[in-house]
């Protein structure tokens, strides 16, 4: 079953979750983004494709802070991320999981170390409380037995599973993927696609999922957004933009 | 900026390559003095990365043991053969403790402690930050709402400031064995008399200011490898850059602070 079949929108008369309005980011005379609009409800999957460099990756970065952008409002749990302090930044970002698109795990860590890493930095929790929230989250990824291991010792997808692993350890409220089944073989690409939607299940949490994996938006979205040359060139459901009139959304979705 | 492009029309290129190399060198500069300003903010800040620190100072210290002893020995050893000759021609073959553990103390060995630490700890500190950087390992500490630069940056740069000293006394322990190795291939000099001879000539002048000015060069090794790690390219080319430019910039260092320290010791000791 895909997300499109199950999605049922939460509270959708409450303000939404993800906002952005007019969004704008150059790098020099590259203009990245070109006024990319857009709403996202609670509960919400949003698949963003587009062709390589048409500023996808950008976008989900914009959003936590990591790149300034030029133009635009972003407000994310009703808050502006570029008009806090660090402080306020770091108790936001605390809200938003952010799944990278090599894992970025730490390397001279261990797993366990890794899914730790955020609960020791802050010192709120006893050790007992963080190990038990290391099994369950290895456990919901399908990966009980890696907690001493390296990421040097890991594949690409256990790899992308732990750092999914890490994000949803802190239960954030949004969760980012960018590009969670690039370099995976298509059996992997699959499982880690329904591991997002087991999770969007479980955490009931909004995702925006930056991918190329066609597959991957099929299982995973309930809307599709497409970018071109830093527009949004099309948005809708995947099942409907498969029906788009238009030549190149048309080949680019089938 | 019609002016400008008229200008550029005109000018040959090259005037524009050296003023675009001018407008980057500045803005590197700028940029690693806001770095510096920020490790120092951020130095006094609570939490304290203990662990992390600890775990530095074996990684820094500890691990570059070997190389500096090994170095260390070899220094004291061939300081002392090729300078007997020299002494021996004067009559003052005696002199030769003192003498080695003058130049040793007060500036052979901090300085050479600190081109291989430079070497050693600063390019391995500038690759593994560049790495760090490339595969968005320092990103995903900052989205997950850690402050990485406190972890990563602040517990190295305390580490190198914290261990060059230490493996400084080493070294120069080292090299006084070395020495009396060195002595006794040609000669015979009992240990208690050789030590007697060189502590004789050493003052608590030639072993502080020495041991301060390590300390300053353990920050600027610190501070250039992590900038040069922290602000590293993408790719595998930025990380071998970061780790190039961080042992020469540091080697270079090195040399600048010991110009500076001697100029000040000797205004303030009267050396």
């Amino acid at each position: 079953m895909t997300a499109e079949e199950l999605y049922n929108p939460i509270q959708s008369n409450a303000d939404p979750v993800v906002k952005i309005n007019n969004l704008r980011k150059s790098f020099g005379d590259l203009h990245v983004l070109k006024n990319i609009s857009f709403e996202l409800n609670k509960g919400e999957n949003l698949v963003v494709l587009g062709q390589s460099g048409c500023g996808k990756s950008v976008l989900i970065k914009c959003m936590v802070g990591l790149i300034e952008p030029d133009g635009g409002a972003i407000v994310i749990l009703g808050e502006n991320p570029h008009n806090l302090t660090i402080k306020d930044l770091n108790a936001l970002r605390k809200k938003i999981g952010f799944l990278f698109q090599s894992g970025a795990l730490y390397d001279s860590m261990t797993v366990r170390e890794n899914l730790a890493f955020r609960f020791r930095e802050e010192k709120e929790m006893k050790e007992a409380e963080i190990n038990q929230l290391i099994e369950e989250a290895l456990e919901q990824v399908g990966l009980p037995d890696t907690g001493n291991k390296m990421p040097s010792e890991l594949s690409g997808g256990m790899r992308k599973r732990i750092g999914l692993a890490r994000t949803i350890i802190l239960k954030p409220e949004i969760i980012l993927y960018d590009e969670p089944t690039t370099g995976l073989d298509p059996i992997t690409s699959k499982e880690m696609s329904e591991l997002i939607l087991s999770i969007q299940k479980k955490y009931q949490c909004t995702s925006i999922i930056i991918t190329h994996d066609i597959e991957c938006a099929k299982l995973t979205s309930n809307k599709v957004m497409l970018l071109k040359e830093g527009l949004v060139k099309e948005s809708g459901t995947f099942s409907a933009l498969q029906k788009s009139s238009d030549e190149w959304v048309h080949s680019f979705l089938n | 900026m019609k002016q400008y492009k008229d200008l550029k029309k005109k000018l040959p290129e090259r005037v524009f390559i050296v003023e675009a190399w001018i407008r980057s060198f500045l803005s590197g500069l700028a940029l690693f003095f806001l770095f510096t300003v920020r490790f120092f903010k951020e130095w006094f800040q609570f939490p304290f990365e203990l662990k992390e620190f600890l775990k530095q100072c074996y990684l820094l210290g500890y691990k570059s043991l070997p190389l500096i002893g090994t170095t260390g020995f070899i220094m004291g050893l061939v300081l002392t053969i090729q300078s007997r000759p020299t002494l021996a021609e004067f009559g003052a073959e005696s002199w030769l403790p003192a003498m080695i553990s003058v130049s040793i103390v007060r500036e052979i060995g901090p300085v050479i402690t600190a081109l291989i630490a430079a070497g050693k700890v600063g390019s391995g500190i500038g690759a593994e930050l560049a790495s760090m950087k490339v595969t968005e390992q320092i990103d995903a500490m900052e989205v997950s709402g850690t402050n990485p630069f406190k972890y990563i940056v602040v517990t190295r740069v305390l580490a190198a400031m914290f261990m060059l000293p230490l493996l400084t006394i080493f070294n120069d322990t080292i090299a006084m064995i070395g020495s009396f190795t060195g002595v006794n291939i040609s000669g015979d000099v009992s240990f208690t008399l050789f030590f007697t001879q060189a502590f004789a000539q050493l003052s608590f002048t030639d072993i502080f200011p020495s041991l301060i000015k390590t300390l300053f060069f353990g920050l600027a090794i610190g501070l250039i490898s992590c900038y040069n790690g922290y602000h590293a390219g993408n790719g595998t080319e930025g990380v071998g850059k970061a780790a190039n430019i961080s042992v020469v910039m540091g080697s270079l260092m090195v040399f600048v602070i010991d110009f500076a320290a001697v100029q000040i010791t000797s205004i303030f000791l009267n050396q």
